[in-house]
């Protein structure tokens, strides 16, 4: 059984580490903050100036000035912070946040990753992601393992305009966990009940599979 | 004291003209200078070079000066809340440079603060920075970006004193402390607009130095663009 939205972002949220500062990308990535293992600390930061931010407010408490970077409405925990944009990107770039959650439409075995534009037909713009992917030390990318039509987004290289060069480092689908090193993709788990073959006819990219692979555990 | 107030938005925005380039602060919807965007639709002006975050909604926002066709060029990081940008941008209509958030708040910065251009990481690698210097600095590639020239800075603030000095509420901060630094003349609208001395100098957000002219802003929306709550239990 392949994954779904929710089982990515709580396979994703095991790799968490205690006290970490973590910026979370709009759609599977901000899931993740759901299930944040148990005795982990973790602050999560949201580029359009917040640090510490909590869950969804109270219906009725929704505050037009308290938003995340969806522009959704959020609420601040105790010993969060306030910040304007050019301070929140000097925590990005200067390496502060420890870990980069995000969506993305491709990868490569090289590690680049293409999220913000279709030429021609889509063209939103890249937001922070271009800082983040730059910048973090840490960067999970959160992602169906192939598109609505069946084609992998798992590449050789990508074919839409990249938004960072060689900066993965670990994605997590709704078939594996794959790492990216030596230009290629290491297989490192399986999703439950997916064979190593599916795996393997998934990804477009060069796959790396080293002995037994194990199956993902909740 | 020096004294910064205008009487209302129509004397704020005296000066502005057709083909000039304004700063407009705010994320989303949150933190817009409501007050400012409003008086450009009512005065008409077009041929407009706008820095903003983003471009607003179809029926607020930035999205009521797309509406009218007065923006020939936006210089943004993220466009996707707004139907008619993506339509005018698609067919050519609109100029559109976009750019790395981070790279945006800090041209911004740089602007007001006296750097004409800075090497960052973002954006290396990509169609970005097609065109611009690059650089290597311990083993790592940065590109090169410049400090913008904006005629007008328009910013919103929580509260502000006669003096100008600002402080901000919530996410509403974003990009407006930087382009409150960095506009020529820099328009300051406010929720609360109190006597200098009123506001603990400790608090003090935006020094009153960065600003030319403050009013008490009227009338505030404060659109909310997606209410996600969690329900009474």
């Amino acid at each position: 059984m392949s994954l779904d939205k929710k089982q990515i972002a709580q396979r994703i949220a095991q790799e968490l580490k205690h006290n970490w500062y973590v910026n979370l990308g709009i759609g599977i990535p901000t899931l993740v903050a759901n299930y944040i293992p148990k005795g982990i600390d973790v602050e999560f930061q949201s580029e359009n100036g917040l640090l510490g931010m909590g869950p969804f407010p109270i219906e009725g408490t929704e505050d037009a000035d308290l938003i995340n970077a969806g522009k959704q409405t959020v609420t601040i925990l105790q010993g969060g912070s306030l910040f304007d944009s050019a301070l929140s990107f000097a925590m990005i770039r200067g390496q502060h946040v420890q870990l980069t959650v995000l969506g993305a439409m491709e990868v490569s075995q090289n590690g680049d990753i293409a999220n913000w534009k279709i030429p021609g037909k889509m063209v939103k713009g890249m937001g922070g992601a271009m800082d983040l992917v730059a910048s973090a030390d840490n960067i999970i990318v959160a992602m169906m393992h192939t598109n609505r039509k069946g084609a992998s987004k798992i590449l050789e290289s990508c074919s839409l305009p990249l938004t960072g060069v060689g900066c993965v480092k670990k994605i997590v689908t709704n078939l594996a966990v794959l790492e990216v090193k030596n230009n290629a993709f290491y297989l490192l788990e399986r999703a439950p009940g997916v064979s190593v073959d599916e795996i393997k006819a998934a990804t477009a990219g060069k796959l790396i599979i080293e002995g037994d692979v194990p199956e993902m555990k909740f | 004291m020096i004294n910064k107030v205008v009487k209302n938005v129509h004397e704020a925005l005296e000066g502005v003209k057709s083909g000039m380039t304004f700063m407009l602060g705010g994320f989303g919807l949150c933190g817009i200078p409501e007050n400012a965007i409003t008086e450009l639709v009512d005065l008409g002006i077009d041929n407009l070079t706008c820095i903003s975050n983003n471009a607003g909604v179809d029926d607020f926002g930035l999205g009521l000066l797309l509406q009218k066709h007065q923006i020939k060029k936006m210089i943004s990081s993220y466009v996707g809340e707004n139907d008619e940008f993506e339509r005018q941008m698609l067919s050519g209509e609109l100029e559109v440079e976009l750019i790395p958030q981070g790279t945006l708040a800090e041209r911004c910065r740089a602007t007001g603060a006296g750097i004409p251009a800075f090497y960052t990481p973002a954006g290396f690698g990509t169609e970005v920075a097609e065109g611009k210097e690059t650089r290597e600095f311990n083993g790592k590639m940065y590109v090169l970006e410049h400090a913008f020239n904006p005629e007008f800075a328009f910013v919103k603030a929580w509260k502000g004193d006669t003096a100008g000095n600002l402080i901000f509420k919530g996410t509403a901060r974003n990009f407006n402390p930087m382009m409150a630094m960095a506009g020529k003349i820099t328009v300051v609208e406010v929720e609360e607009l109190v006597e200098a001395g009123e506001l603990d100098p400790n608090q003090i957000h935006i020094p009153g130095i960065f600003v030319q002219r403050i009013f008490q802003g009227k009338d505030y929306e404060k659109r909310i663009e997606q209410r996600t709550v969690t329900p009474k239990s």
